[in-house]
């Protein structure tokens, strides 16, 4: 299919870091004889630049975490990718996760790591935060364990923390300085491509400024390329470059954030932006009618029309498709009338 | 004019350390408001983890006993209540809403189960006609009905849905007090409204009062009418929750208030921007 690690003329920082084609990845289960299928990313194509904070946005079970974890190749039956690609462009070599597993193991934590969800939680309660680090690491870096130690203290310090941390057990830190710990771990080996799940969810109000100001220093400096999962679009407006919103599984918005903040083309981006609360203004929000579909039995036509104040007797039986319009991408018949309603 | 719930000075105490180590810690310190029962509203207590807004619910709901300063509702002390009578009188009076809907609800029991026993209990019903009926009105209040919930699971609804099961079963017994411990913090951002909307339609069609204990300021700006800042089991600030949390006084509260991201992609950037710069400034200063 196609040459895994070849060679390529140039890098130039506009070639795209990932590259994701018609990617499919379904749970499929089999319980006596009875066959199920819960279709997490439906038909998901996008790409990732080099150097951005890219964010996925949707509701819990939309499939979000599923697309994350078929990117970063982490996948376990019953989720199967069914089709598609993945394809990521290291130093100017393809690396296409699902065709070449040896090469996915080299590049993993030493150009594609991972701050995962709940990631206060990650750290093993019995065992020193130092062995954490080397566990994670140490292979990957080629130093002597005196460098390693040396190169991990250097690290910690710029991310803010305490050397000393090393020779805590996770109980002795705080959720704030155990989620930075998270991010240290992720980006020690400086990686190109880092994905985040969550990072700031379980975060108190105070810490989460400090954490995404930390995310988006290390971004900077490593020029590395993010993706950022949260289902806060507060979060997103403040650090992502652009951001692609998800509802059951597929596609359905994409673009730059501003323009997305200032002119959402789709209905259910409309009703996420104008729902979130405001200091300084009361009036009333309206919460969205109906309940969030179900994959393994997704609505006919376009997903959202059971929930959409916008549908037209076209979008239950046809599917929308992701087309570009203005900065980015939607997926909408009646994307021109958003701004309108 | 007569009080709903009357906290008078209370606190709350824990030993902590070992043997020899042991000092207390002061989880509560000396905190007093005055709910009154003829104005029904939203009481909101904000604070970050450890400030103390957790013991203050648990005390509120009975679980705890306050070390000093008595708790009144409806003129009772609510340290006092023994007999089971007495109880159950209470809790059909002021029910609470947990922060996790996945955990507050057994995944092998069925939801309706709840909401028939908690009817069964309080209000002493006895022919499953009338259970039923009891039940189906408290959903008709949070927009659902028992058609929906009935034999349903909860891995098969969602956090919002869920929730909003969790305040149709405190209903039934048409308490006169909510407490509601972080009940939108496990709930996704998009759902979250639902729920905050439906505390004030409680509070304006039913005349339930609610304390709403959060440490999102942008939802308790949003619905609360009165507010209480806490940290570290001190109150920081307290009053009309548009004055004190549109403008603070106190510097931990302008600090609360400055954490809110902005739902706005220029204003929040240059926060983050603002914290970056500070951030290597300190470094730099640390490194020479």
């Amino acid at each position: 299919m196609h040459a895994t690690l070849k060679p390529e003329a140039s890098t130039s920082s506009a070639d795209p870091v990932l590259r994701v084609d018609n990617l499919k990845a379904y749970y499929q289960m089999n319980y006596f004889g009875v066959s199920r299928e819960v279709r997490a990313v439906d038909d998901i194509t996008l790409t990732i630049r080099r150097n951005e904070i890219y964010g996925i946005a949707g509701e819990s079970s939309s499939g979000k975490s599923s697309l994350i974890k078929t990117i970063a190749g982490a996948i376990r039956p019953p989720l199967r990718v069914v089709s598609g690609s993945v394809r990521f462009d290291f130093d100017g070599r393809t690396l296409d996760v699902y065709n070449d597993p040896e090469a996915m193991k080299a590049a993993r934590w030493r150009h594609l790591s991972y701050v995962m969800q709940g990631s206060m939680n990650v750290l093993n309660p019995v065992r020193r935060v130092k062995h954490a680090f080397h566990d994670f690491a140490f292979r990957h870096m080629g130093l002597s364990p005196s460098a390693f130690r040396a190169r991990v203290e250097a690290h910690l310090e710029r991310i803010g923390l305490d050397p000393q941390v090393l020779e805590s057990y996770p109980h002795q830190l705080s959720g704030g300085m155990r989620q930075r710990l998270a991010i240290g771990l992720a980006t020690v080996c400086e990686p190109e491509f880092i994905i985040a799940d969550e990072p700031t969810t379980a975060l108190d109000v105070l810490v989460q400024q400090d954490v995404l100001a930390l995310i988006k220093d290390v971004q900077m400096r490593l020029g590395s390329s993010i993706i950022f999962v949260t289902h806060d679009m507060t979060v997103h407006a403040a650090i992502a470059d652009r951001i692609g919103i998800i509802y059951a599984g597929r596609l359905v918005e994409e673009g730059p954030s501003q323009a997305m903040f200032e002119q959402p083309q789709h209905p259910y981006t409309a009703h996420l932006i104008a729902s979130l609360p405001r200091i300084g203004d009361t009036t009333r929000r309206v919460s969205l009618p109906g309940k969030p579909p179900n994959l393994a039995d997704p609505p006919s036509g376009c997903r959202f029309h059971p929930r959409c104040p916008l549908a037209i007797a076209k979008c239950e039986t046809e599917s929308p498709p992701l087309v570009p319009r203005g900065e980015g991408r939607v997926a909408c018949w009646r994307a021109g009338e958003v701004a309108a309603a | 004019m007569s009080a709903l719930l009357q906290l008078d000075h209370v606190g709350r105490s824990y030993p902590v350390g070992g043997f020899f180590a042991r000092r207390q810690l002061q989880a509560v310190k000396d905190l007093s408001f005055t709910l009154n029962a003829d104005r029904p509203e939203i009481f909101t207590i904000v604070g970050e983890s450890g400030s103390g807004k957790t013991t203050t619910a648990r005390m509120i709901l009975g679980n705890e006993v306050p070390t000093s300063g008595v708790i009144r509702f409806l003129g009772q002390d609510v340290a006092a209540i023994r007999s089971r009578k007495d109880r159950l009188a209470f809790m059909a009076k002021v029910q609470p809403i947990f922060q996790n809907p996945f955990e507050a609800f057994n995944p092998l029991t069925t939801l309706d189960f709840y909401l028939y026993s908690t009817a069964r209990r309080f209000l002493g019903l006895r022919t499953r006609a009338e259970i039923e009926a009891a039940a189906d009105k408290a959903l008709q209040h949070v927009g659902l009905s028992l058609v929906e919930v009935r034999g349903r699971y909860s891995h098969e609804l969602s956090g919002g849905q869920l929730q909003r099961i969790a305040v149709a079963r405190a209903l039934i017994p048409s308490p006169k007090l909510i407490v509601a411990d972080e009940p939108v913090s496990m709930v996704d951002a998009s759902l979250r409204m639902s729920i905050v909307n439906l505390f004030r339609t409680l509070r304006d069609d039913l005349g339930v009062t609610i304390i709403y204990i959060t440490h999102d300021l942008s939802t308790a700006y949003y619905i609360s009418d009165r507010v209480i800042i806490m940290h570290k089991g001190d109150v920081i600030e307290a009053g009309d929750a548009r004055a004190v949390l549109g403008n603070p006084s106190e510097d931990y509260s302008r600090a609360l208030r400055n954490a809110v991201l902005p739902p706005d992609p220029v204003a929040a950037r240059r926060i983050i921007e603002a914290r970056l710069e500070r951030r290597r400034a300190a470094l730099t200063e640390a490194g020479t």
